[in-house]
């Protein structure tokens, strides 16, 4: 069975997992039946506990879905508090099903699904020791991979249906009002945790900073929280920060932002009032950089900056050039500080930001967006989940939803170190070119055809020249040289959904 | 000379030539010169391996327009005929002689390049060459050294050597350079030949790198070497025409192509005769225009 995207999709595991191929990026008007959770009724004044093992006992049976939300990165303390005491209880056959995995809960992960703790796991993505073992063939089923906005798009299909969500915030009252705004271990916006809040049957809080009562802002509300646990501390503030938020001063990207703005200033959505989303990472800051002096020069400001959110752009929203940041996870302190003092960043839900089946998501407003990727193809396929050896050691995030914007821009290098950013066909499809139009190199440019808009638009910037995809390519190829292709076994180890919940690739077990 | 028409050398990226990331990259930054260091950014380890880094680099990368010089190890050194020998057959084209204090040393550079043309194959004259100036020696044998060889393209001050041997340091204000400065300047003008200015390696202190740009720029250099390639950009910039230096260019053009089509000998632009020198600068200005993207194919200044 192929997809649109020539990808050969495993007959056995399609027909299991009740999967459809993945056809068009195109969403239409489908009618959607959303599902509800199951309600405790309480009047909430016995919510707090201390104790983890007992809450776990009195909420979870094995089979069953739990969740967590990934805003602490690699300063997470609860998820292996509440793994341990899991594994430990000798909970059999659950299903994972966090916003995303990071490095820090890998080791625990490995340990449950070892146990036999964990069967299932749907995630964003994941990386290191854990995307090693998977590709490997630890977990007997599939990883189901899944966007933000689709995450979100499953949980309200029932597709995702959480049990109980362990959700870990900086502050909370003894009903369950929380914020992710104050306390030791702040990281700002819940937005991937508040669907978890929304449609968890138990909802189980953990914080070390239980405030007086009613707490605002609350972006969790004690009508969704069943359980609120006191710990001893929920997160390392140092580690929850996403590396460095300095310019940086690598020429290479500094070359490559500078283009990515020259393509951004010279499109036709660069006006007055034009929306954009950037990302983190050292070229995405930079990029903000280039943007603000081209905004100041033309006299031009943005409705509104989306996504996950860094200091850089809260400056822009200071400055007064962005009026409006919609803001669904921060990525430094700075950013995540600006949301407690200013009334113009909105916590925005994973829902809002990208879900497809909406009646209108953030996205769906985008005008600009800049992306990156471990490998492109000359189809302007993406690939953000495998690395050249066929590992896992990726995520999805946002790529998918906000390549949905009118104005896509991929920006990469085309060789990193010996390898080909720039290849015939990815290892993985994620995010499919039909909703890519622009390629940034440093070498120049690469539009897609189907844009023949922008190939007008941007076909003659000076210092900018512009490439066939297949020509920079075959430039990557003449820098590197061809590699021997990746050998897999037959066996499926994870399933890539795209953000509609058909299915745009798979990844197989690597052969050693 | 070696060449006839004027190229722009307004900027000289140095590469370490033992790098292979920057050699592989040295070409996206649209410097005019790329000039690939197998001498003191080598150490004595890897003096071998990257003259074959450089050797491979030369036969598969595409570097554009940029002309690309290779500084190879001192006279003195045991690296120096070998380096010669592999950038010559690599088809270099421009080698440049570090520390030059006399003309005899570029005429034995000139000789060896010549022995190894023909031990290659490749055509008699077609590498051309370089001196850099690094002590009082070599400043006051400027002139002679500039004019040793018809292959020659360029002199270049080289300060930290210089100021060394002149028992001083750099000062932000350059004072020290002063004498060496013009001296190099003199020599590269008299024997027809480009002359670059010296480096500027505090990338923190962009201020002080305008300044000494525009000083070098307003005293006739050719250009500047660079170590960081965020520095072209600076350079490029102030070597901008301005709107009405292209404007006034473009008007010398334009008489001279009516000069041409009248079959007239004699160029005027506004009842006055146009003499060589503004020609020349004008043919300069339109050159650095281009290069600049300030003007369209036809000379057209591009309002911004």
């Amino acid at each position: 069975m192929k997809n649109s995207v020539n990808r050969d999709l495993p007959e056995d595991v399609m027909k299991d997992l009740n999967y459809q191929p993945f056809e068009s990026t195109e969403i239409g008007h489908p009618e959607i039946q959303r599902v509800a959770p199951k309600v405790h009724v309480s009047t909430g004044d016995d919510k707090v506990v201390t104790s983890i093992k007992q809450v776990i006992k009195d909420t979870l049976k094995d089979g069953m879905t739990i969740s967590f939300h990934h805003h602490f990165r690699n300063g997470d303390f609860v998820f292996n508090m509440v793994m341990r005491e899991i594994i430990d209880a000798g909970y059999k056959d659950l299903t994972l099903a966090p916003s995303s995995l990071t490095g820090v809960m890998n080791d625990l992960v490995i340990e449950a699904i070892k146990a036999g703790t964990i069967t299932h796991i749907t995630s964003s993505g994941m990386r290191g020791s854990l995307g090693d073992f998977v590709s490997h063939g630890g977990l007997k089923n599939p990883v189901i991979f899944r966007s933000h906005g689709n995450r979100a798009r499953a949980i309200e299909h029932g597709d995702i249906k959480i049990d109980v969500a362990f959700l870990g915030v900086p502050n909370a009252d003894a009903l369950g009002n929380a914020n992710g705004m104050e306390g030791d271990a702040v990281f700002g916006s819940l937005g991937y945790a508040l669907m978890d809040a929304q449609y968890a049957d138990k909802v189980v809080l953990l914080t070390d900073n239980i405030v007086s009562y009613p707490n605002t802002p609350a972006s969790i509300k004690q009508t969704q929280v069943d359980y609120v646990v006191k710990v001893d501390k929920v997160g390392d503030p140092d580690k929850i920060g996403s590396g460095a938020t300095r310019f940086t001063k690598d020429p290479k990207e500094l070359k490559i932002a500078a283009t990515v703005n020259d393509v951004i200033v010279n499109s036709p959505y660069f006006k007055d009032g034009f929306s954009f989303q950037t990302g983190s990472g050292g070229a995405a800051l930079a990029v903000t950089r280039y943007l603000r002096q081209s905004m100041i020069d033309n006299q031009i400001k943005a409705s509104f900056a989306l996504g996950g959110i860094t200091k850089p752009t809260t400056d822009l929203l200071k400055e007064g050039l962005v009026d409006k940041v919609m803001d669904v996870q921060d990525f430094d302190k700075g950013a995540a500080d600006s949301m407690h003092t200013s009334a113009n960043q909105q916590e925005i839900d994973a829902s809002w930001y990208a879900d497809p089946d909406n009646k209108g998501a953030m996205v769906d407003q985008l005008d600009v967006v800049i992306l990156s990727a471990l490998e492109i193809d000359t189809k302007f396929n993406v690939n953000v989940m495998s690395g050249s050896d066929g590992v896992i050691r990726g995520a999805i995030g946002g790529h998918q939803d906000a390549a949905t914007a009118k104005l896509t821009i991929i920006s990469a290098p085309l060789v990193r170190g010996r390898i080909a950013t720039i290849v015939p066909d990815v290892t993985t499809v994620v995010t499919p070119g039909d909703s890519v139009d622009v390629l940034v190199t440093e070498y120049g440019i690469a539009i897609n055809p189907k844009r023949k808009d922008l190939q007008k638009a941007l076909g003659n910037l000076p210092g900018v020249p512009v490439y066939k995809i297949e020509d920079l390519q075959k430039l990557a190829e003449q820098k590197v040289g061809k590699p021997k292709p990746l050998e897999f076994t037959d066996r499926t180890v994870a399933m890539i959904e795209y953000r509609d919940g058909s299915i745009i690739d798979t990844i197989k077990e690597v052969k050693d | 000379m070696a060449e006839n028409e004027e190229r722009l050398r307004r900027t000289m990226m140095f590469v370490p030539g033992n790098n292979p990331a920057m050699v592989k990259d040295a070409g996206i930054y649209g410097a005019d010169s790329i000039m690939f260091d197998l001498e003191d950014s080598v150490s004595l380890s890897e003096k071998d391996a990257a003259r074959v880094l450089v050797y491979e680099a030369l036969q598969t990368q595409d570097y554009g327009n940029a002309e690309l010089v290779v500084r190879v190890n001192g006279q003195d050194t045991e690296f120096y005929a070998n380096d010669v020998k592999a950038m010559v057959k690599a088809g270099i084209d421009v080698i440049r002689l570090p520390k030059a204090e006399s003309a005899d040393m570029v005429k034995q550079l000139e000789a060896d390049i010549l022995a190894a043309e023909k031990e290659f194959g490749r055509e008699v004259g077609s590498t051309h060459l370089m001196a850099a100036i690094e002590s009082a020696k070599g400043v006051l044998n400027a002139p002679q050294i500039a004019a040793a060889s018809d292959r020659m393209i360029g002199i270049a001050l080289s300060a930290e050597d210089y100021t060394t041997d002149m028992k001083t340091h750099r000062y932000p204000d350059g004072a020290e350079l002063e004498f060496a400065r013009n001296m190099v300047l003199h020599a590269a003008r008299a024997a027809g030949v480009a002359a670059f200015d010296t480096v500027f390696t505090n990338m923190d202190d962009t201020e002080g790198f305008y300044r000494e740009t525009e000083y070098i720029h307003q005293l006739g250099f050719d250009g500047k070497s660079l170590v960081n390639p965020r520095q072209i950009e600076m350079v490029n910039k102030v070597y901008e025409p301005t709107q009405k230096e292209i404007l006034n260019a473009k008007n010398v053009i334009n008489a001279i192509e009516e000069a041409r089509l009248k079959g007239s000998g004699v160029i005027s632009m506004n009842g006055q005769m146009v003499d060589r020198p503004v020609v020349l600068r004008a043919q300069r200005v339109m050159g650095l225009a281009k290069a600049s993207n300030l003007v369209d194919e036809e000379g057209n200044y591009i309002e911004k």
